[in-house]
């Protein structure tokens, strides 16, 4: 399947939750409501024409200070497909505000998703329901803060570990 | 001054001499500054000249704690622990600027200097430093061997 009959497909069958699309040197993205994420995944794994078995990877974005975003949702967890069977890919987006930053885990239908889910709720602080064991994944229990996000000071001093300024 | 002050100042003396050419060091090697280490220690420029070139691999068996390179937030805790499991008397060189100051990883996962975690001796700095530096440092820690400075 091409990528534009992919977010066709996409769009039949999950049209209004659906906020965007677009396609960028020849890389195709939705950005979907993540009231139907769950769903949308899933129907990409499940679908034979989709078959999106693997999940590549899965990260999130802070647009804290990104021009133009400074009052859209701050967060952006982004899920990268890959169907070995048809070999095709597709990203997946979902928009989260700051107060709110829950995401429903993609535990269930891809295993490497618990790791990766660590890790961004390790980095940005975004939590995934339906988690397993969501510690953090590269730091270490008694860490404050999340460091990639945007307003992390990039030379704050932890607690366990001085000097303290 | 006694006579017993005379000889345990003398005994002193001889015990810094025999043990600033007995330097049995702990190379705990995390980073890129390891190939500058290697360089010194290999036989170009031959740190065995200063009674250095006996690597052990066990901190119960070592006198001198090379920390060379990166110390992360993860990694101090090993770090200490190294440290407390060598027996006294011990040294503890930093090597290249991240052991002396976190070097440029100011940032959220790297020790700040690992004289935050234990007692340092001689600082080397330099990005690596080159092994002339290395074999400078090795010969002051040597003085402050031979004279007693250290603390324990």
């Amino acid at each position: 399947m091409t990528g534009a009959a992919i977010l066709a497909d996409l769009g039949e069958r999950f049209g209004g939750a659906i906020v965007e699309t677009h396609e960028a040197h020849g890389d195709h993205t939705v950005v979907v409501n993540r009231d139907a994420l769950e769903a949308l995944l899933r129907h990409c794994r499940d679908a034979p024409a989709l078959a999106f078995d693997m999940l590549t990877d899965l990260t999130a974005v802070d647009y804290l200070k990104y021009p133009g975003r400074e009052d859209g949702p701050r967060f952006e967890v982004v899920y990268h497909l890959y169907s070995l069977r048809h070999h095709h890919r597709l990203r997946v987006k979902v928009r989260v505000e700051e107060d709110d930053a829950l995401v429903p885990t993609a535990v269930p239908l891809w295993p490497i998703a618990n790791w990766l889910e660590r890790e961004v709720w390790d980095m940005f602080g975004v939590r995934f329901d339906g988690h397993p064991d969501l510690r953090r994944l590269l730091l270490y229990e008694e860490f404050v803060g999340h460091p990639l996000r945007k307003d992390y000071p990039v030379n704050r001093r932890q607690p366990l570990i001085g000097p303290q300024i | 001054m006694g006579l017993g002050g005379f000889f345990t100042s003398k005994l002193d003396t001889a015990i810094g001499w025999a043990r600033k050419y007995s330097i049995f060091q702990y190379p705990f090697v995390t980073a890129c500054c390891g190939m500058e280490y290697m360089a010194t220690a290999c036989s170009h420029y031959d740190i065995d000249r200063f009674g250095a070139g006996l690597p052990r691999f066990s901190p119960r068996q070592a006198d001198v704690l090379f920390v060379v390179g990166t110390i992360s937030h993860k990694m101090a805790p090993v770090l200490k622990r190294v440290y407390d499991q060598m027996t006294e008397p011990k040294w503890v060189v930093a090597f290249g600027v991240c052991t002396c100051t976190g070097g440029f990883y100011d940032n959220y996962a790297t020790v700040q200097g690992i004289d935050t975690i234990i007692p340092v001796d001689v600082y080397i700095p330099g990005c690596p430093p080159r092994p002339e530096s290395v074999i400078d440092g090795l010969m002051k820690l040597q003085d402050k061997i031979a004279t007693g400075a250290q603390r324990f």
